[in-house]
């Protein structure tokens, strides 16, 4: 049993780790702004779960185990979130996508007129 | 070889340490300073919070259990370091209103151009400030 | 070398050191200050600085990132090309060669016995079962043996954020649009019309200010206290600004209601203090708090203390936060009003 655990965690773990390499790579290398918070959104959601569920297998005490799951709570919550902020602000501003003409992507920004009036 | 190894972390800081000082003489916009000046207050802080670290100690919070044999990290530098972040950030703030400041009043935050402005009709630049203070 | 995470983990902070002297650009220079607070965080875990690590990820990550963005707002988002000169360079490599020789002498990472491990902190350590019953050194440390201090520094909190007042006028603002939340130039797509955002963070916000009074309160038993607990509900009171809008903030935390709560922090500590010497004991000497139970009287003294500094790090927190915002808005409705700079 001991064992199993340990040879489960550790998988996670690896897993996790490279996943985070992975998402390190794509952040270098993809073209622009857009495909590359995409290439991060790996390293934030199953990366750190990966790694958070391979800690969750060794922790000794429930309260350590509750506060890993929160953690990962947290971060699915908030990283998504904050993902398509920074997408979205980067759209508005006018930073221009990889591979399509730019005459293509002109004149379809939410401009200030087009957002929503105050409640 | 060894002898000197064990003092890695003093180099470190002083790169780190070195790097905020470059960037505050060499540059010469004043948020970039600020940041400098950010740089070399993280590497103090990280001096001394490296002096307190004991090899195989543990973060000095008391076990449930009692603290009988128990190794700590030395408590006193975390204590001044955890209060200096503090008083950091608020100078940080005093000094990046000066520059907003000093940009409201010279029109440009290039320490260069300011002397410039402050040395040839340096009048003008004065009274400006003069005039926003009211 | 018997510590490779902290290693790999302080050549990550160089590089990141590196990048933030050579970038022209001011605004990535900024985001690149706040991941070196990250990571001089993560190092601050690994060498048992608990407290420390907490202040730095609230403060460096969070709250002067925020305060930097500001400033580029309002001043320049690129600094100007200069030509290499060797002079700067050449000095500060002397000055490292000279700092390095220094270290000499200095006792090796980790060694127990260096002489800053001999002397005061044993008896800190022993004091904290004695004296307090708090397992939480740092806590004692902070608020009770080096009270005089942790005074001074909530003293000197003060006094900066009384300066920044001062210099950027948070209240006299100009005439002008009064509901143009945007703290970024230019107009750009404002935060609070994302609703996902709005939403996501209707949720987060409560819970980081239940978290920061956790931090508060709990500071006694885990790593936490006044200055922490200050500096994460004050992030948290300035991310509800920066999405939902000046404005709308200054409707819910009104600013004569922090600089009430600056002042009465402070006035929180020394009055702790002169109710000490009134009691019959020294300043900041909480024993006398109760007579019969040492222990007790400390653990009160600490906890009125420890509040005293969270309230007023909070409120100087957010008052910094409002003094730049307030600052970008009036310069907006400036602008539009054909005044222009």
């Amino acid at each position: 049993m001991e064992l199993a655990l340990d040879v489960a965690s550790w998988f996670c773990l690896t897993v996790g780790a490279a996943l985070c390499v992975i998402g390190a790579i794509g952040t270098l290398r993809l073209p622009d702004l857009y495909t590359r918070t995409h290439a991060a959104s790996i390293t934030d959601t199953l990366g750190a779960g990966l790694v958070l569920l391979g800690c969750l297998l060794q922790a000794g005490t429930p309260l350590v185990a509750v506060k890993l799951v929160m953690i990962y709570a947290f971060m699915l919550y908030t990283g998504p979130a904050a993902g398509h902020a920074l997408v979205k602000a980067a759209y508005a501003r006018g930073v221009l996508a990889a591979g399509i003409p730019e005459e293509a992507q002109e004149g379809e920004r939410p401009s200030e007129s087009d957002l929503p009036e105050e409640p | 070889m060894s002898e000197v190894l064990g003092l890695w972390n003093y180099w470190v800081v002083i790169v780190l340490m070195m790097i905020g000082l470059y960037i505050m003489i060499a540059r010469d916009s004043l948020v970039k300073k600020v940041m400098g000046l950010n740089i070399f207050q993280v590497s103090v802080i990280m001096f001394y919070v490296s002096m307190g670290k004991v090899r195989g100690g543990t973060a000095p919070i008391l076990p449930e259990g009692g603290a009988e044999g128990v190794l700590f990290s030395n408590p006193l530098p975390h204590v001044l370091m955890l209060t200096a972040i503090v008083v950091g950030i608020a100078t940080t703030a005093l000094a990046l209103a000066l520059v907003v400041r000093i940009k409201e009043a010279y029109g440009t935050i290039e320490e260069d151009e300011i002397h410039a402005l402050a040395g040839g009709d340096g009048m003008d630049g004065r009274s400006a400030v003069q005039g926003e203070a009211e | 070398m018997d510590f490779p995470v902290e290693v790999i983990l302080f050549l990550f902070l160089l590089a990141t050191a590196l990048t933030v002297a050579l970038l022209e650009d001011l605004f990535a220079a900024a985001m690149m200050t706040g991941i070196f607070s990250l990571l001089s965080a993560c190092l601050f875990t690994l060498m048992d600085a608990v407290d420390v690590a907490f202040t730095e990820a609230a403060v460096g990550a969070g709250v002067s990132t925020v305060l930097f963005l500001s400033t580029l707002a309002l001043t320049a988002q690129r600094e100007k090309q200069h030509p290499f000169t060797w002079f700067p360079l050449l000095l500060v490599i002397l000055t490292g060669a000279c700092l390095v020789t220094g270290t000499l002498d200095m006792p090796h990472y980790g060694d127990p016995k260096a002489p800053i491990h001999v002397h005061v902190a044993p008896e800190y350590i022993a004091g904290a079962e004695r004296d307090f019953g708090i397992p939480n050194i740092v806590t004692n440390v902070l608020a009770s043996y080096r009270g005089y201090d942790t005074f001074g520094e909530t003293v000197v909190i003060f006094t900066a954020s009384v300066g920044v007042m001062l210099l950027l006028g948070h209240r006299r603002r100009r005439p002008g649009p009064a509901h143009r939340p945007t703290i970024t130039p230019e107009g750009a797509a404002r935060m609070r019309d994302f609703a996902i955002v709005r939403v996501v963070s209707m949720g987060v916000i409560p819970l980081i200010v239940l978290f920061g009074l956790y931090v508060q309160f709990h500071g006694d038993f885990g790593p936490g206290g006044g200055f922490q607990a200050g500096v994460i509900i004050g992030a948290a009171v300035i991310l509800y600004g920066l999405i939902f809008g000046l404005s709308t903030l200054q409707r819910v935390v009104p600013s004569p209601l922090l600089e009430t709560g600056i002042a009465l922090g402070v006035l929180l500590y020394g009055g702790t203090g002169v109710a000490s010497l009134l009691m019959g004991g020294h300043y900041l000497d909480y024993a006398v708090f109760d007579s019969d139970d040492p222990k007790h009287g400390r653990h009160l003294g600490i906890l009125l203390v420890e509040g005293g500094v969270g309230i007023a790090v909070t409120c100087a927190m957010i008052l910094i936060f409002y003094s730049f915002a307030g600052r970008a808005l009036a310069r907006e409705a400036f602008d539009e009003g054909g005044g222009g700079q």
